[in-house]
């Protein structure tokens, strides 16, 4: 009757007397007892449709969705086309979580192949594979990648102005394996070239950058990738995808793989995920990449068709020997991206960063010319800058919140490394702000007119 | 199935072409057979010292990932240039699409590899097995 519960009494009592065991205490008699919950799980009683339902609506009513907001860090809020809903709103593809019967799914296979294509010319790299599952997941599977490549190799050096969410991501999927990560210093809020050459020696496996950095700033990554591979080493780019509809590409930087987060195409900031990791690479590297990719080939009457390639390294099939954990894609959300690069095309996509920019841009310097907010370094930045305020950030942010922004977020609590002079302090006192063309120009004017009321 | 007879066999399917020093390395009928579709062979690095029974190399074939093992100890002398481009060779001329030459360290070595026959009682028993 339910089949949704898995077991009955009587299921119980029958697989119970199958393995010999009296009761469940029995079967888990070999479990120290002070392992045991001795009470049950405090889980409140079954409710009717409609009390969750109201449960829920008293939930959701808790988020706070008119702001108008200024939040970036990884995550922005770009304009998204109705296309793109309309067409992850198709049940052929939003019920389909992975291909595992995968040429029956043709329609998924070519908008994984259409997907990789886009990130490739997004890139300026040759192969990309399905997605994975967020940035920082797609940062750690390149430096596999790099260290698998690059032999004998067990060092990866990673730019202190790389995210902290990835830094730490990278720390936690290194930790127990002979890797030596060490984090390149920033200067000015820029990766320390001179630092980074006095750490790059041999046996280093991918010196890992972002560029616009977690800061929002342009890395000059002028001689990087020459530098990096005359020490034997590979260059891992990580850039916002929307970015590069204006911006140097990482294979024109030079870089053997790029990979990131994909969500500023398509994807919503939701509360923090799903997002959606690209990871691309050189020719060279095809078959150190991990994850699957899908091919074009043609079937047996000589039809275009699609097929899922290059999975024999994934660990279903190479179990322990596998070089990645990664089984799986993020098929679903890299359509998302597929479908929003192919609206917005060439000119849309360019069109999003350089109105992004100009509006940041124009924010940044009324701020800088009209309060006592400072910028906290004069790098050149494209959508998102560092603010420094007079004051401590957290009671203005909460303010600015009343009045209807979510005006930033605090460095303080999420990279107080990188803030250079002052240190703490300064810190404190630093916000990160995203501008996207999503903004209107009263949004932005209002934004600065209730700075300068804070912070008179 | 071929089994050439002046060859030398691996348990684990590789063949061996001793000439003085040089073992030419390679995988049998047999193996790539079994592989159907070899899309890549990641080879040894030219000058890496190999242990008899160490894994030196890898095979992909559309179903799988199999590990290649060096059959003799020595020093990788060369790698067969045409398998970076066209792995398929190896489906279509196992015993011609090499992978890899030896110089042996220890030529006595070849003394513990099977001979055409005991291969194919070899490849019978695992046939069985299955």
């Amino acid at each position: 009757m339910f089949p949704t519960l898995p077991h009955t009494e009587e299921d119980l009592r029958s697989m119970l007397s199958t393995v010999g065991a009296a009761s469940l205490e029995d079967l888990f008699a070999d479990v120290p007892p002070e392992l045991l919950r001795s009470q049950p799980l405090a889980i409140p009683p079954a409710r009717s449709e409609a009390e969750v339902y109201r449960h829920l609506a008293k939930l959701a009513a808790g988020n706070r969705t008119d702001a108008v907001s200024f939040l970036g860090g990884g995550s922005y809020d770009h304009l998204i086309p109705a296309t793109v809903g309309a067409v992850l709103g198709r049940s052929e593809f939003y019920t389909a979580y992975t291909p595992y019967q995968a040429e029956i799914s043709q329609g998924v296979l070519q908008a994984i192949f259409e997907y990789q294509s886009l990130i490739c010319a997004l890139t300026g790299l040759e192969v990309s594979n399905a997605s994975l599952y967020d940035g920082a997941t797609a940062v750690c599977e390149a430096a596999s990648l790099a260290l698998a490549a690059v032999r004998r190799s067990r060092k990866l050096l990673i730019a202190r102005t790389l995210h902290p969410h990835t830094r730490r991501v990278l720390v936690t999927h290194f930790s127990g394996l002979e890797v030596e990560l060490e984090e390149v210093a920033a200067a000015d809020g820029v990766l320390n070239r001179e630092d980074l050459r006095r750490r790059l020696v041999p046996g280093t496996a991918a010196v890992i950058v972002q560029s616009p950095n977690f800061l929002g700033y342009l890395e000059d990554l002028t001689g990087l990738a020459e530098e990096v591979h005359a020490a034997g080493a590979l260059l891992v780019q990580s850039a916002d995808p929307l970015t590069l509809g204006v911006l140097r590409s990482p294979g024109d930087w030079g870089a053997d793989v790029a990979a990131g987060d994909a969500q500023p195409c398509g994807l919503p900031p939701y509360f923090g995920g799903p997002t959606v990791g690209y990871l691309a690479a050189r020719q060279a590297f095809l078959h150190r990449m991990p994850g699957r990719i899908a091919g074009q080939s043609v079937d047996r009457e000589g039809r275009r068709a699609f097929v899922l390639t290059l999975q024999a390294r994934e660990q279903h099939i190479k179990r322990e020997r596998a070089t990645s954990n990664i089984c799986s894609n993020q098929a679903l959300a890299a359509l998302a991206v597929a479908v929003y690069l192919v609206t917005v095309g060439k000119r849309g996509l360019a069109e999003a960063a350089r109105q992004s920019a100009a509006k940041a841009h124009y924010l940044a310097e009324r701020l800088w010319r009209e309060t006592p907010a400072k910028l906290l370094t004069a790098q050149p930045f494209l959508l998102e800058f560092p603010l420094v305020l007079p004051v401590a950030a957290a009671p203005v942010l909460e303010r600015m919140e009343a009045e209807g922004f979510f005006a930033g977020l605090p460095l303080d609590r999420l990279a107080p490394e990188l803030v250079p002079a002052g240190g703490r302090a300064v810190a404190e006192r630093a916000i990160l702000v995203a501008v996207t063309e999503k903004h209107t120009r009263e949004e932005l004017e209002r934004y600065v007119d209730t700075m300068k009321r804070m912070l008179k | 199935m071929t089994v050439p007879q002046e060859l030398k066999y691996n348990k684990t399917h590789e063949w061996v072409r001793a000439e003085g020093e040089l073992a030419t390395v390679g995988i049998t009928d047999y193996a790539q057979e079994s592989l159907g579709d070899i899309v890549y062979v990641e080879p040894p690095e030219a000058g890496q010292t190999v242990k008899q029974g160490e894994e030196v190399a890898t095979i992909e074939s559309v179903k799988a990932a199999s590990p290649i093992y060096a059959p003799v100890s020595g020093k990788v002398e060369r790698l067969n240039p045409l398998l970076e481009k066209t792995p398929e060779l190896i489906n279509q001329k196992p015993y011609e699409a090499f992978l890899f030459v030896i110089r042996m360290a220890d030529p006595s070595q070849l003394a513990s590899l099977l001979d055409a026959a005991a291969y194919e009682s070899h490849v019978a028993q695992e046939k069985a097995a299955h």
